[in-house]
């Protein structure tokens, strides 16, 4: 069944995508809507088949390139095909209202659904085959697809500038991916994904290290693990909203599918992987944050802080392989399932607050959060949904962010009892790094949603209220229903992750049903103590509603030390609220200022512009392009734009084609003469 | 149930004992152990000024810090008494929800589009983040130390061995101390006396509360001051039966006021920009613990 459903749900993306030419743009529009949301029901009846009834697996021939091309869909498979699935319904619907806006560029709406539809098809494949030629195929689809849907405003030369940054950094992800299956091709001459494991479990340790180090950069690059997240912040600013929320939402996490798939099918010496794993996410998440807070773009601050969230579900990732090399099975369970489970929150809200951005980006037409202000009067809507989603990113109760941190947690504080003292110094060492990600989220947060949407407007834009059609708005309500949903009931998902966690648990590992029953019960409390916390609010709101009802309520300006005149410029900007925190991370950020200061007696315009810059980005691209390019221009005199020139060096090069095999004979042939002297 | 009754009896008077102190430290007679109390009572009575510029947040935000704070105060145990929740790992669920009252407090600053109050905002936001690893390194070292991962379960089982360990339980008393100093934004790092706008934390998040609202703020500052009381006094008590404990308990919190007031009467408030680095220190004395901690398990190395 599973074979004809798959087959059906590729087959309708090529109907969909060949019918276009026949159709209108709003046509077009429906259409695609219609095609995703149907592919959705369909993937998601894969999914939850295979979650009921275990692991579904079937063949194609392939070619004699290829091989058989099994396709094999397991609960993790499942679980991100899920995963996908929402976001890309939830996006789908609101990238048709978004895109209303756009609605007389009618070649460009057309191309973006093509790509778009595309997107998801390959990512969902992505998830469920098995060869690894097919899926290097497959996944180029899906990198050239998300190019073009990212370039939507191709116009706009930043746009274009960050879209081939994509392009490029994405090729380079295939580049070590496609090095890593030829790896095992040549050694076992199969590209099936089991041939991996048969290799890696009989070769030495190191080799399975070295293999899984392949994969992960691969991957990395494309799940934003610095230092190869540079494309991250680049690219989601210059995507329309949906595509952003999508982006940061799922396509990113399709890295950390690789991730945890590589994870199940080499077998090595999972500790080092571990700690490896660990360490660099513990490095992504706080750099991520760190940067995050001084950026000014609202969608780029939101790009850093996925960097951040890849980071904490890395670090769920490594604590789970440290639970494998070890032998503990609450850490398998706790890094494994919080790191899942994170996945899942993470492309709840990220989505949610890339949507709210999007239709502040629409009201106002700007990014800038210095220049925004005041917004939750216009647009209420977006502005408390975001609120949620700023809420739940934080990891705070009562929403699901906290649950998945809670379960890390919980790992890391039980792993900090074991017996191992650099292993404890270690664990220390995570936990340090995750709460500090937590306080440096809240207030990167407090910073977004409080200068983006409280106070009085920095800037004049068009007065009144902004239309938020409840069609626009309606995806989003889904979204945050889903994010209250799963803060108190964090046990909805457990059956489905407790599946996905076996499926790393070798035998002398294998947790008892008491562990795991603790483990649940703790997270099922934790989810009514949230329900609990909502509870007093709402009473406690209300108790205070009955005794002020009938108090005497007066509307005053705010208060001012005496000044009543306009203080929207004297507001606090969102310079100004992380300056401190500027000065003291100073050596860690790299901050462009440019500053004119008031001067003489009768001072003029005063003004101070900060540049937020990416150390890691200068230091692993810039300069290295900066040195290949000085290099390379040493020889610039070879292009001197002489047609004589070029066609000389086509002959010296089919000379060379041809002469060197034969030089070649003849050196070997010379040193044959030479040996048999 | 017996923690709750017992922090909020002293979250009643615990401000009196403090302002005594300050009072006769300064050489004046002072109010009533009651009077900033009654003050809080007086301002329930009141009606509200609010701002134009504010939105529903500034009016819900006091509320859902307050319950923050009562929630967090739930999970706090008395001895071996349990408070009313009380699950392994609930001391992370106990950071994470009062930053969540946090977050909601610094964001109704930011409402107000105050020139002042989003300095507050700020510098809170900067603060409670610099305190919060602190908190959960001495909470690791101490679930390291008896092996266990929840409030009651630490406390109970906490027992002082050798030399080192005395040591380490005056340590963690010195690290929650300076955490509710900092946590209630009073001395050394913020003077809740001055009135100067520019050297205030948290005074000046919520120069626009009136009424009800500000007495909810004050009374949840009090109720603040007496769950970190409460926590120290954890570390005394241990599993002591009632009648010992309860009386042990008001004597810690009495100790724990009056050594607040002596430290807002004879230092001076720092300046702004060397709070970070003070607050750090509470960090590295948390990794002392950590690393004592090791040392007498024996596990270095």
């Amino acid at each position: 069944m599973e074979k004809l459903f798959v087959e059906i749900f590729n087959l309708l993306a090529i109907a969909a995508i060949f019918s276009f030419p026949f159709l209108k743009t709003k046509g077009r529009g429906i259409l695609t809507l219609g095609v995703i949301s149907i592919q959705v029901v369909i993937s998601s009846i894969v999914a939850l088949t295979v979650f009921a009834k275990g692991e579904a697996q079937y063949f194609y021939p392939g070619s004699w390139i290829t091989g058989e091309i099994p396709i094999r869909i397991d609960s993790l498979s499942a679980w991100f095909m899920l995963i996908i699935s929402f976001t890309f319904l939830t996006g789908a619907w609101y990238g048709f209202q978004y895109l209303k806006k756009y609605k007389n560029q009618s070649a460009n709406i057309a191309l973006h659904a093509i790509a778009f539809i595309l997107v998801y098809t390959a990512l969902i494949d992505i998830c469920i085959i098995q060869n690894g030629f097919a899926f290097l195929v497959i996944w180029e689809i899906m990198a050239l697809s998300s190019f073009i849907v990212i370039i939507f405003e191709h116009y706009k030369t930043d746009t274009l500038k960050a879209g081939i940054n994509f392009l490029i950094q994405s090729h380079v992800c295939i580049l070590f991916l496609t090095l890593a299956f030829m790896w095992v091709k040549i050694k076992t001459g199969s590209f099936d994904f089991l041939a991996i494991t048969a290799y890696t479990s009989s070769q030495p340790a190191v080799t399975g290290i070295g293999l899984f180090l392949m994969f992960f950069i691969g991957f990395a690059i494309k799940a934003g693990f610095v230092p190869f997240h540079t494309w991250l912040p680049l690219a989601h600013p210059a995507a329309p909203a949906h595509i952003s929320g999508i982006m940061s939402g799922v396509i990113i996490k399709i890295g950390i599918y690789g991730m945890l798939r590589m994870l199940l099918l080499i077998k090595t010496d999972m500790t080092t992987i571990g700690y490896f794993i660990v360490t660099i996410s513990v490095i992504t998440g706080v750099y991520g944050v760190m940067l995050a807070i001084v950026q000014h773009n609202l969608k780029k601050l939101l790009a850093y802080h996925s960097i951040e969230n890849i980071g904490i579900i890395g670090i769920g990732i490594g604590l789970g392989c440290l639970g494998v090399g070890y032998g503990i099975p609450v850490l398998i369970i706790c890094g494994f399932g919080g790191a899942l489970l994170h996945t899942l929150n993470h492309s709840l809200f990220k989505s949610l607050l890339f949507y709210s951005a999007g239709n502040v980006y629409q009201a106002i037409h700007t990014m800038d959060i210095e220049s925004m202000g005041g917004l939750l009067k216009r647009m209420p809507r977006s502005g408390y949904l975001f609120l949620i989603g700023s809420l739940a990113i934080c990891g705070l109760p009562p929403f699901n962010g906290f649950v998945s941190e809670f379960f890390i947690y919980t790992g890391l504080f039980s792993a900090l009892l074991s017996n191992h003292f650099l292993f404890t110094l270690f664990i220390l060492f995570a936990i340090f790094g995750l709460v500090l990600i937590g306080g440096l989220a809240l207030m990167c947060f407090t910073k977004a949603f409080g200068i983006v949407f409280l106070g009085t407007p920095r800037k004049k834009f068009d007065e009144g209220m902004v239309e938020e059609k409840p069609m626009k708005i309606f995806p989003m309500y889904l979204v945050a229903m889903a994010i209250v949903l799963i803060g108190i009931l964090p046990l909805i998902f457990m059956p489905s992750i407790q599946q996905i966690v076996q499926l790393y648990q070798p035998g002398s590992a294998a947790f008892t049903s008491g562990q795991l029953k603790s483990i649940l019960d703790i997270l099922s409390s934790v989810g009514w103590y949230s329900l609990g916390f909502i509870v007093l609010v709402a009473t406690l709101y209300y108790i205070r509603h009955l005794i002020t009802a009938k108090r005497e309520v007066a509307a005053d300006s705010t208060w001012g030390c005496g000044y009543t005149g306009d203080a929207a410029k004297m507001q606090y900007t969102a310079s100004s609220f992380v300056r401190t925190y500027r000065k003291l991370a100073g050596p860690f950020l790299m901050i462009k200022k440019e500053k004119r200061e008031a001067c003489g007696l009768y001072p003029g315009h005063i003004n101070q512009v900060t540049h937020p810059h990416d150390k890691v980005e200068t230091w692993f691209i810039e300069k290295p392009l900066l040195s290949i390019r000085k290099l390379l221009s040493r020889f610039v005199f070879l292009q001197n734009g002489n047609i004589q020139a070029y066609i000389l060096y086509g002959l010296i090069f089919i000379g060379l084609v041809i002469l060197l095999p034969m030089i070649i004979d003849n050196i070997s042939g010379f040193f044959y003469l030479l040996n048999r002297l | 149930m017996v923690s709750l009754i017992l922090i909020l009896l002293t979250s009643l008077f615990f401000m009196g004992v403090v302002i005594r102190t300050k009072s006769i430290a300064s050489g004046r007679k002072g109010p009533g152990l009651f009077q900033p109390m009654k003050d809080i009572l007086r301002l329930w009575k009141k009606g509200s000024v609010y701002s134009r510029t504010t939105t529903f947040i500034f009016r819900i935000a006091p509320t859902i810090y307050f319950s923050s704070v009562l929630m967090a105060i739930f999970m706090v145990p008395h001895g071996n008494n349990p408070g009313l929740i009380s699950f392994s790992g609930d001391f992370v669920m106990f950071a994470y929800t009062l930053a969540t009252g946090k977050f909601l407090s610094i964001i109704s600053a930011l409402d107000t589009g105050s020139s002042f109050e989003g300095m507050g905002a700020s510098r809170e936001a900067l603060f409670s983040m610099l305190v919060e690893p602190a908190f959960f390194i001495l909470l690791g070292s101490l679930a390291l130390f008896t092996g266990h991962t929840s409030f009651i379960s630490i406390f109970t089982t906490l027992h002082y061995e050798s030399n080192i360990s005395y040591m380490l339980g005056a340590l963690a008393t010195f690290v929650f101390v300076l955490i509710a100093m900092i946590e209630n934004s009073r001395m050394p790092v913020d003077d809740p006396k001055t009135h100067l706008e520019l050297t205030m934390v948290h005074e000046v998040m919520i120069l626009d509360n009136s009424g009800f609202d500000l007495g909810t703020i004050l009374y949840t500052t009090n109720l603040k001051f007496a769950m970190y009381g409460a926590i120290i006094s954890n570390f005394f008590i241990g599993a002591l039966p009632l009648e010992i404990s309860i009386p042990l308990f008001f004597i810690v919190q009495i100790g724990f006021g009056i050594a607040v007031g002596i430290i807002e009467s004879f230092m001076a408030r720092f300046r702004m920009a060397h709070n970070p680095q003070f607050i750090l220190i509470l960090t590295s004395v948390s990794m002392l613990i950590f690393f004592g901690v090791l040392m007498v398990l024996g596990r270095f190395v």
